[in-house]
């Protein structure tokens, strides 16, 4: 057994000394994230700045078996970067760069911690008719990390999820090879993960880094219009939501449709929200939209059901703006900088009961709460958010927030829905409820790939 | 009072991270984070820290102060925070300082800083007496004078400082404005020591300056430093009496009045905010404003601006303690690359700290025949005809 000092003379071989740290300081602050679950401390951090020193560290740990955990900004809330068996996170926000973007073929290719924010600057900047799918998180987290917990942005509804768009990998194996994952593999160009190959990706996203620290990622980029504008549908008939959902979808011309329930301010209380988001290359074409949408709910607005609300250019700037960054004000709903919520992925259909349950647990539990959920794709299916605000100085309010986050996803889960970004516990949920041939296929893969279990362990951990 | 509402209030940061970045996030713009790059020395890693050690979740270390002192307090973070507490940021991390003051658990540099103010005042521990050698016979404040010119400590004592004030009293004469200086009775401003959290001292200082100032009969103050026209105008005690201006304002108004004649100089020009100057003062437009009146002279902006401009790394005392230095991610240095790729031949400054952060890293990043960091009133007192 190797000494922890000498890891630690390792690690600094590798990265430099300025860019490891084992101290107390460090250690607490990686030991956590923003969400609810308890924390646990890394023995080291370590900031690498090329895939090869990532390769030597991947080496190093799967040498002397110590656990490793890849780490973008930690704003996926549910504890996936938390060390759970310490080890050596990653902090890979150093690998920073936006090193191509291929015009005609539409993909851009980011190293493993460039940031949601600097992708998007770099993307107004030099090529400006060109955008990637802006999730509403932080400007933080990065574009790797929200590949691999699938998450979802500004043009799910045209596109889908966010890991869908990845059009390419380079992954460092958990036993230290370099390996390229779609057409890149074969050619210098990145516009595919898969096909016509056998899709490799899935072997990475949605593994929570258990399979493989991923240190560069090509992804697709979509037109940018000239022209963007948001239309706010409003309704206070929950059972009608699906319904308009479907109906928006069928237009085929809304790029982005989120609905917002909340119970504050007051006069929020009861309505929903839905904020339809369309673009033009001129105002013909956005007009065009508008009528679209508007004719697709046109008899609900002559029965009242369902009314637009019209909104002045400074009310809509927030709506308008990538990320939105009233979606992270909610972390300070309770004055207590806590923020957590459960996203299941699931049918549309579910949003009425869905609702329903939040303001069930809500109450039960005596929570700040709040709802804002994504369509994915042509009415496919939706992110829907139980999201609980909480104060971190009231250890009351925090342990009742989880309690009700828990209740929300065994009940999402029970509904048909799956978890989306899960914590460990939720993992488990899942796992029991999985198809046991399925199971134990991630089982092979998971030892195949990562024999000695180094890989972000606690994980997708199968017993 | 400050350190009350520190203690209450800053667990409500969620360390989101929106306060590392300007406003169009293409780079960072918190400067210990972009040095040093971990979370710890970002705007929520030293809020949560704080909060850490105020719960006994971890204790005093040497690492820990560190942490909190390499903050410039350059208020990138309370400009780009969404939440509702945002402006009192600075507030919270300057009450977790004053804590450290207290209980005597501060770093050896700081606890040097405050020692040299307190028995020389000037962090460098220069002669008092040596205090005005650069004034070369520049009048006495008398009564009726309209302004009190306060020259602060690297006006004061810092070569390129110096040259500075120097040039300053030049362009004040030419444009024929009562003024005088205070010479060797000039005493330290106070900033840099209330922003380190020594809060005794800073009372001491400036009730010290202001019964100066009464004595004096000042109605006007016009400071060199932004640091000096913060403290002044926003932390020293109402009961003070004076106006304060930052030079660059008398300088806008004195141009505006055609009270200079200038000659035409073809030069390309870049500035750099100062942080105490614009994002704590929200004074952009007059130093641009007298740049643009000088006929020849081209100003272009560096990516980041105004609000969003990369802080030099000096402020919070770090002009003297240099905590962020040692790096080619120092923030003096990107900086200069910066003010470079403008394609610049002057990187203009509006303040001491600014100017010798700016022109030891121009040296540094081997620049020197590609970008010289001027002063306003020097690029204004070149131009006079
Ligand atoms: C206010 C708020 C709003 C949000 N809105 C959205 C939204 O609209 N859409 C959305 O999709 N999400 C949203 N999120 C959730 C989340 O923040 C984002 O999905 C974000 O992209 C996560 O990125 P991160 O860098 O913080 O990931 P982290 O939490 O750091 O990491 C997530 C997982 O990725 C793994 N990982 C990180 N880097 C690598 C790598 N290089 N290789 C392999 N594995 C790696 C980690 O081990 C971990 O398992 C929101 C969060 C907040 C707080
Ligand atoms: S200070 Fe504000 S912007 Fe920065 S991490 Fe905390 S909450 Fe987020
Ligand atoms: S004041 Fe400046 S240096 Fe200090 S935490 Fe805020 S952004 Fe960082």
């Amino acid at each position: 057994m190797v000494t922890t000092n000498a890891i630690h003379e390792s690690l600094v071989k590798i990265v430099g000394k300025s860019y490891v740290s084992a101290s107390r300081e460090e250690k607490y602050f990686y030991a956590r994230d923003g969400g609810l679950m308890p924390p646990h401390e890394p023995d080291f951090v370590v900031l690498p700045r090329t895939t090869e020193e990532v390769q030597e560290i991947v080496r190093l740990a799967n040498r002397e078996k110590i656990p490793i955990v890849p780490a973008g900004a930690g704003l996926a809330l549910t504890g996936l970067v938390i060390p759970q068996k310490g080890g050596i996170v990653v902090d890979m926000k150093r690998m920073d760069r936006v090193l191509e973007v291929n015009e005609k073929a539409r993909y851009v290719i980011v190293e493993g911690g460039t940031t949601q924010g600097a992708l998007k600057s770099y993307l107004q900047k030099h090529h400006p008719h060109l955008r990637h799918s802006i999730p509403d998180a932080p400007p933080s987290a990065t574009v790797v990390a929200n590949a691999v917990i699938h998450g979802q942005g500004r043009l799910a509804h045209q596109h889908g999820f966010n890991s869908d768009m990845v059009s390419g990998l380079e992954v460092v194996l958990p036993t230290g090879e370099v390996c390229r994952i779609g057409s890149c593999s074969v050619s210098s160009y990145w516009f595919s993960k898969g096909p016509p190959l056998p899709d490799l990706s899935g072997l990475f996203l949605g593994w929570f880094g258990t399979t493989g620290i991923i240190t560069k990622l090509g992804l697709k980029l979509y037109p940018c219009k000239k022209l963007r504008d948001v239309m706010v549908l409003l309704t206070d008939k929950v059972e009608l939501v699906p319904d308009i959902l479907l109906r928006l979808s069928h237009t085929e011309m809304v790029e982005d449709t989120v609905i917002s329930a909340q119970p504050l301010p007051l006069r929020f209380r009861g309505t929903f929200w839905i904020m339809t988001y369309i673009t033009g290359d001129s105002d013909e074409e956005l007009e065009f939209k508008r009528k679209m949408v508007w004719d697709a709910v046109w008899d609900y607005f002559q029965s009242r059901d369902v009314g637009f609300i019209s909104t002045s250019p400074e009310g809509k700037a927030p709506l308008l703006s990538m990320p939105s960054k009233d979606t992270t004000r909610f972390a300070d709903v309770a004055k207590g900088g806590g923020f957590q919520y459960a996203g299941p992925i699931t049918p549309i259909e579910k949003f009425p009961a869905f609702i329903r349950k939040l303001e069930e647990v809500a109450a039960k539990y005596n929570v700040f709460y709040g709802s804002t959920t994504r369509l994915i794709g042509s009415g496919h299916c939706m992110m829907f958010s139980f999201s609980f605000s909480f104060n971190r100085a009231n250890p009351d309010e925090m342990a009742r927030a989880k309690r009700a986050l828990d209740e929300c996803s065994k009940f999402a889960l029970e509904e048909g829905a799956v978890l989306w970004k899960p914590d460990v516990d939720e993992q488990k949920m899942i796992m029991e409820k999985m198809d046991p041939n399925t199971l134990e296929l991630m089982r092979k893969i998971k030892r195949l790939l990562d024999p000695n279990g180094i890989m972000n362990p606690g994980n997708w951990e199968m017993r | 009072m400050m350190q009350q509402k520190y203690v209450s209030q800053i667990h409500r940061c969620f360390r989101c991270g929106y306060c590392k970045f300007p406003t169009d996030y293409s780079s960072f713009n918190c400067p210990p984070y972009q040095r040093f790059r971990f979370e710890t020395y970002s705007t929520g890693g030293r809020l949560w820290l704080i909060y850490a050690w105020l719960k006994g979740e971890i204790e005093w270390s040497e690492h820990l102060a560190e942490i909190l002192y390499t903050c410039t307090t350059c208020r990138n973070c309370a400009e780009q925070c969404p939440m509702k507490f945002a402006p009192d940021i600075i507030d919270w991390i300057v009450g977790a300082r004053s804590d450290m003051v207290e209980k005597g658990r501060i770093p050896p540099r700081v606890a040097r800083f405050f020692e040299a103010v307190q028995g020389y005042s000037n962090p460098f521990k220069l002669l008092r007496d040596d205090r005005a050698s650069w004034a070369n016979g520049t009048k006495l404040y008398s009564p009726g004078d309209e302004f009190l010119l306060y020259i602060g400590c690297l006006g004061s004592y810092d070569e390129n400082g110096q040259k500075m004030a120097k040039s300053l009293v030049s362009v004040l004469k030419a444009a024929e404005v009562p003024f005088g200086i205070m010479g060797k009775d000039e005493e330290c401003c106070g900033n840099e020591v209330y922003m380190l959290g020594e809060m005794g001292l800073f009372q001491n200082i400036a009730e010290r300056n202001i019964q100066k100032f009464k004595k004096l009969g000042v109605r006007k103050i016009v400071t060199l430093c932004p640091h000096g026209y913060h403290a002044m105008k926003n932390n020293y005690p109402k009961a003070g009496g004076f106006e304060v201006y930052h030079y660059t304002e008398l300088l806008a108004e004195l141009t505006k009045a055609k009270k200079l004649k200038f000659s035409s100089n073809r030069i390309k020009v870049t500035y750099q905010d100062p942080c105490f100057l614009g994002r704590h003062n929200n004074i952009y437009d007059e130093p641009r404003q007298v740049l643009q009146y000088i006929p020849g002279i081209e100003l272009v902006e560096m990516e980041r601006n105004r609000k969003d401009a990369f802080c030099c790394g000096g402020g919070s005392g770090n002009f003297v303690m240099d905590l962020l230095a040692g790096d080619e991610n120092s923030p003096a240095r990107i900086r200069v690359r910066e003010a470079y790729a403008t394609g610049a031949d002057i990187l203009a400054v509006a303040c001491p700290g600014c100017m010798t952060m700016l022109t030891d890293a121009v040296k540094t990043e081997n620049l020197e025949t590609k970008l010289t960091v001027h002063d306003i009133s020097q690029i204004l007192a070149r131009s006079l005809s």
